[in-house]
């Protein structure tokens, strides 16, 4: 059972970390396009495998958070990469699968997917 | 939209963009299948203008295209299914949506994974606002307060932070998916 008193414990990790992350700049973002468009499209679940990938591989460095409807309803579930020091890259028609090789190969190695980006979809 | 959590993860995002400090979110079941969903907000509230053609397909608070789909196909699914969806809003005040459907029409939505819902709106809203959510079917009774979460946490920290996250995703699941049965 899950009780309020464990959030004690947590709170203690969870300050050790964010001063941890102020320290390097590796900070790393994740951002999920979350309105009706994507949302219908399948957004959810794959927000919930990056949030379960970046545990299981405890990535502390990397932040989920969502963004509303960008115009491009077509190419949902869409979502933004964001590396310090390099350019954002836009994923479209993301499916559950293939959050594993966006986390391992861009997040963690530094290499975009590409032929699950706009570029590869689009272009 | 595939099921009524998919149509609350989105219909919350209302009252997240209304500035809203607290959202409710009420759902309950009555023993002869008849579903009520509230979704209160004490964000901005609507004029009675837009409260009257907001439930058309082209009215959009959006300024990327001219269609805003989420208020209407709930809407639709709720007639579909038997029920209604009312809107009551009050500028300075709030908004608050009701949505009834008839469990038992053969139209009506799946719950979906409600737990799901809410963890996405707690992990993407990490700071602000506060989400109640209730729950009441024949099977019992659940509720959730990020308010107490915060308090026992710390306000200092976001709520999205992994531990934490992993925390909320098991505790909600405990909580909510005995209630309302966990089918995603």
């Amino acid at each position: 059972m899950k009780s309020l008193a464990d959030l004690q414990a947590i709170r203690a990790k969870t300050l050790e970390n964010i001063n941890m992350r102020k320290e390097d700049d590796k900070a790393a973002r994740v951002v999920i396009g979350m309105a009706t468009c994507g949302i219908a499209a399948g957004a959810r679940p794959v927000m919930l495998k990056f949030l379960e990938e970046i545990k299981e591989r405890d990535l502390q460095h990397v932040t989920v958070s969502q963004t509303g409807c960008i115009g491009m309803c077509r190419l949902e579930p869409m979502l933004d990469v964001i590396l310090p020091g390099q350019e954002k890259v836009t994923y479209v028609k993301v499916k559950p699968d293939m959050v594993d090789r966006i986390v391992t190969e861009h997040l963690i190695g530094g290499t975009p997917v590409t032929e699950y980006t706009i570029g590869a979809a689009e272009g | 939209m595939r099921d009524l959590s998919l149509h609350l993860l989105d219909l919350a995002q209302n009252s997240i963009t209304a500035g809203a400090s607290l959202v409710t979110i009420r759902i309950t079941v009555d023993e002869q299948g008849w579903l009520t969903m509230v979704l209160k907000d004490d964000g901005k509230g609507m004029s009675p203008e837009l409260l009257a053609r907001v439930t058309s397909p082209f009215a959009t608070t959006r300024t990327t295209r001219k269609v805003g789909l989420g208020i209407p196909m709930m809407m639709e699914n709720a007639e579909k299914a038997g029920g209604s969806l009312t809107l009551r809003s009050e500028v300075g005040k709030g908004t608050e949506m009701t949505v009834t459907m008839d469990t038992r029409n053969i139209d009506c939505l799946p719950l979906g994974d409600l737990s799901g819902t809410v963890l996405s709106l707690i992990l993407t809203n990490p700071m602000k606002p506060e989400f109640l959510f209730e729950g009441k079917t024949p099977r019992g009774a659940c509720s959730f307060d990020t308010r107490e979460v915060r308090a026992a946490l710390g306000s200092d920290i976001p709520l999205n932070e992994p531990e934490v996250a992993a925390w909320l995703q098991e505790a909600l699941k405990e909580e909510m998916d005995p209630i309302f049965g966990g089918v995603s």
